[in-house]
């Protein structure tokens, strides 16, 4: 097993387009890293570039302690899991699982011996001389994981690799995957754009925009400090509600240092901020700390729009008078019905203040005791 | 494949029957025609000619292996066919491996070289490779009609192959690579097997082509010992008149090889060749 | 700059595996092509090897622009053209869109329209030679009993009545290429196109008029490049059916090029003819492509 690091990294296109920018990331030692982004953001070119199907333009890769910038894939000693499996159609499952070593020149018994350890482990035995067109999608994912798993590479790739399998059975293999990385305790590097899936599977997770690196992190800090407002809107769901306006210090608040007062058009709060007065912002707070009230006294008041229940919580789709819109959760007992007129309340604890023309995030000064 | 259209009125699906029914009739009488006259006699070809003959004869087919060496045109035919096919295929499977797989500067002119000189008109070279096989000794010989064949079929196997080679993923043989495979060895163990298909049709379309070349064999031949199946055809004399009944005793044998490969292979033919010219 | 050497190692890789094709190509067609040209230019009569080879320079050109043979033999490959491509296209559209269609027999229809096409273009002249042959061939037999025709004739002996089986075999055995063509663009049409049409109470004949049509139309100008190179170069064909005649009134440029070659030995002259259908088709196509837009295939996106 080994690292692998990504230094000053740059891909462009013959055409122009530019798929990573000088883009620095580690994966450490048995870590599983996920890419993260929306279609277009070069998550799979990243991943690429990592596998040596392409070639940076400039910038340096390793792998383990080696330079791996200019070595083809077949010199790299990683393993790929391709978004549509990329199953040799006219090979055997036996011959599939077993091509990476019999291109290394293993003798066929020891070949044989790890196919038939791996098939078995996977639940594959019974398939082994099957040809893929035989095998429904989840058999396909797994030979597909087989192939990678038995030449026991440096590190092992995936490109989206559970997008074309159904609901249920994605959840399965997502859990499949999770155990499989603690059981190897193998460097991974996992490209999807679903955030959840992200979010659920990585160690820590790097967000990507048209080629540049957002943020890379735990689950938990990208969820609670994303660093910007494009990672904040694109990690969890249903996504973070964002209220343009102006931040200054508060005015009344004396001796509450760190306080600042945020004025939307509909919306005033007492926030935490780093007591500078600024300009344009963007106040962002997500669906579970926007508290909804049937009663419609307090201010601001909205109206609903759309209700979407969903078993456990229902998300509730409101429009402030100014004309802002937000998405709020409420609990199912909440009788509310669309064209309600209700309260809106923000917890202050659930903030989120992002500079109006960067979209950086403006974090709070640590909070003085006597609050 | 879903219908495009919906059935329309009825007086419209009648119309559509009748005219489809039509031109079925249109096509196949020809054929059918031919073998009829094949099995007639001379004498009776043009003497109120009936459309179900009573009498069926098999003397022009006797005569065309016996008194005339129908053989040896069709030996010549498949030599000339054959060898070019082969040639173009091996020769024209790497190129169109490039083509179709390898990033380089100057790709999209030779494929538009390419398809240029399958546009272009055979006559127009005629006169220089008369001159240039009539001084290497070659008219009249096998080489000296597999060389001028290359012309039309070298572009033809290229183009046909290099749109079918785009066809097949192209992941697999990056897998292969991750996997630790060479480029040749993903060539020759992922691409290679996986176009067979492809190149039998190519192959069987090449082969057609040839087959069926004409002012080539015309021009660089001299007499029947050389001579391929259209041109041995084309120059059927008789002593007094036109010997009908043989010449299509020959064109059904002469056809019928290349219908069976057609009826076979029909819907990889289509496949192929509308690969190569229509963008799918 | 490792990089770029690394790209240039691609660049080799993929050259030298095209250069044996298309050295191929160049030797025994492009360079030919030149030959052609330089050949034009002298007086080369193979009959006369008294003569020489002298160079004239553009004499034999000029010698064509004087000729009403060679302006005869163009008016007839375009004659040829026009008539025979119009009506392939008319009924390879019929004929595709009857494929594309679910009927029961299609598969034994779209096979049996592909035989004429793979059959030699000699073979194909003969059997409609023979159709049209003497007053007792089975064509003056159904004319006459159809009604048709008072009583029998002869097809070949007059210049109208001898493009008959010319055009009629042409479009036999090419129409069901023309429909190929079309049928692979109108596979590529989205089905769903004409469901939302039909939802929205259009007719067939608008669905024909406004989607087939405008979305079929590349494949449309495809086919009619690829058709209209073909007319200008037709031979066999015609070489069979009427050899020409009568006289030379059905005569092709191809055909009297050969003539002009290898019948009268005229290097030389024929070697001039042969350069002007090469830059009449050259001409046709850079039209085609230039001038309509028709995308070939071949580049990816």
């Amino acid at each position: 097993m080994a690292q692998i690091s990504l230094e000053h990294v740059d891909k462009t296109y013959p055409n122009g387009y530019v798929a990573a920018r000088d883009l620095s990331l580690d994966v450490a030692d048995g870590e599983l890293l996920v890419l993260v982004g929306p279609s277009g953001s070069g998550k799979s070119t990243v991943l690429r570039l990592m596998a040596g199907l392409e070639r940076v333009t400039d910038g340096m890769i390793r792998i383990g302690e080696r330079d791996v910038t200019d070595l083809p894939p077949q010199q790299r000693d990683i393993a790929m899991v391709f978004q549509n499996y990329a199953l040799y159609p006219h090979m055997t499952v036996r011959e599939n699982l077993g091509f990476g070593l019999s291109i290394r020149k293993q003798p066929p018994t020891v070949i044989n011996e790890r196919v038939n350890t791996i098939a078995a482990s996977l639940g594959l035995d019974k398939l082994l001389d099957r040809k893929p067109a035989q095998l429904s999608g989840g058999q396909r994912q797994r030979v597909a994981l087989g192939r990678a798993i038995v030449r026991e590479p440096l590190a092992f790739l995936f490109d989206e690799p559970l997008s074309n399998l159904d609901a249920q059975l994605r959840v399965e293999t997502r859990v499949e995957l999770s155990r499989l990385h603690r059981k190897l305790g193998a460097t991974m590097v996992y490209v999807t754009h679903d955030q959840s899936e992200a979010l659920t599977l990585g160690d820590r997770i790097a967000v990507l925009k048209e080629g540049v690196l957002q943020q890379i992190a735990t689950p938990m800090e990208l969820y609670q400090r994303p660093a910007n407002k494009f990672v904040a809107g694109f990690i969890g769901s249903p996504a973070m509600n964002f209220i343009e306006g102006v931040i200054q210090r508060a005015e009344g608040s004396a001796g509450r240092m760190g306080m600042c007062t945020f004025k939307g058009i509909d919306l005033t709060l007492d926030v935490p901020c780093d007591g500078e007065s600024r300009g344009r912002v963007f106040l962002g707070v997500r669906p579970q700390h926007i508290e909804v009230s049937g009663d419609g006294e307090s201010r601001p008041k909205a109206e609903v729009g759309v209700v979407e229940p969903m078993g456990n919580e229902q998300i509730v789709y409101v429009t402030l008078s100014g004309g802002d819109r937000l998405v709020a959760l409420a609990s199912p007992q909440e009788l509310i019905k669309p064209g309600d007129i209700v309260s809106i309340r923000v917890r202050p604890e659930g903030v989120h203040i992002f500079e109006g023309q960067s979209g950086i995030r403006i974090e709070p000064s640590p909070r003085p005791i006597d609050s | 494949m879903k219908s495009a259209t919906k059935p329309g009125p009825r007086w419209g699906r009648w119309i559509f029957g009748a005219a489809l029914i039509g031109l079925m009739l249109f096509t196949l009488f020809p054929f059918y025609w031919a073998i009829v006259a094949s099995l007639t006699s001379d004498a009776a070809l043009f003497r109120d000619p009936s459309l179900w003959p009573e009498h069926l004869i098999f003397d022009h087919y006797r005569a065309l292996f016996t008194e005339r060496d129908f053989i040896t045109p069709i030996r010549n035919s498949l030599v000339v066919a054959g060898t070019t096919t082969l040639f173009c295929l091996v020769v024209g499977t790497l190129a169109a491996y490039a083509l179709a797989r390898i990033e380089f500067r100057g790709k999209a002119p030779i494929m538009a070289f390419i398809l240029a000189v399958t546009m272009f008109p055979q006559i127009s070279i005629v006169s220089p490779l008369y001159l240039l096989l009539r001084s290497l000794h070659l008219i009249d010989t096998y080489p000296g009609l597999i060389m001028p064949y290359m012309t039309f079929a070298m572009p033809l196997t290229v183009w046909v192959l290099t749109g079918s080679i785009r066809q097949i993923p192209k992941d697999l043989e990056e897998a292969a690579h991750v996997d630790g495979a060479t480029r040749r060895q993903s060539f020759t163990r992922i691409l290679l097997p996986l176009a067979v298909p492809s190149l039998a049709t190519t192959g069987i379309l090449t082969f057609i082509y040839c087959w069926n070349e004409f002012l080539f064999a015309l021009s660089f031949t001299l007499g029947p010992e050389r001579q391929t199946v259209p041109v041995a055809i084309a120059l059927f004399r008789g002593q007094y008149q036109v010997p009908w009944g043989e010449i299509l005793a020959a064109a059904v044998v002469a056809t019928a090889p290349v219908a069976a490969m057609v009826l076979v292979f029909q819907r990889r033919i289509v496949q192929g060749l509308t690969a190569g010219a229509v963008k799918g | 700059m490792r990089k770029t050497s690394r790209l240039g190692s691609e660049a080799r890789l993929g050259w030298s595996l095209v250069a044996p094709a298309l050295s191929v190509i160049a030797l025994i067609a492009i360079f030919p092509l030149g030959w052609t040209f330089w050949e034009s230019l002298h007086l080369h009569e193979l009959r006369m090897p008294w003569l020489g080879k002298p160079f004239i320079g553009l004499a034999n050109y000029a010698e064509i622009v004087k000729d009403p043979r060679f302006w005869g033999a163009l008016g007839h490959t375009a004659f040829f053209t026009v008539v025979s491509i119009s009506l392939e296209l008319l009924i390879g559209l019929f004929l595709a869109l009857a494929m594309n269609r679910v009927f029961r027999g299609r598969g034994f229809v779209r096979a049996a329209v592909l035989v004429p096409w793979a059959i030699p273009t000699v073979v194909a002249a003969l059997l409609w030679r023979f159709i049209f042959e003497s007053q007792g061939g089975i064509a003056n037999a159904l004319l006459v009993r159809a009604g048709i025709l008072d009583q029998p004739m002869v097809w070949f002996i007059e210049t109208a009545t001898a493009w008959v089986p010319v055009i009629l075999a042409d479009v036999w055995k090419t129409t069901p290429f023309v429909a190929l063509l079309l049928l692979a663009g109108l596979q590529n049409i989205d089905l769903t196109l004409y469901e939302a049409a039909a939802v929205d109470g259009a007719n067939a004949w608008w669905q024909l008029r406004h989607i087939t049509l405008p979305l079929l139309k590349p494949a449309i100008l495809v086919t009619l490049i690829f058709r209209t190179l073909d007319g200008f170069r037709v031979f066999d064909l015609i070489y069979v059916l009427t050899g020409g005649g009568p006289g030379t009134s059905t005569e092709p440029v191809a055909l009297y090029t050969f003539n002009a070659l290898l019948q009268n030995l005229r290097f030389g002259y024929g070697s001039a003819l042969s350069v002007v259908i090469f830059a009449i088709t050259f001409g046709l196509a850079l039209f085609y492509v230039r001038g309509l837009g028709v995308r070939l295939g071949g580049e990816e996106s």
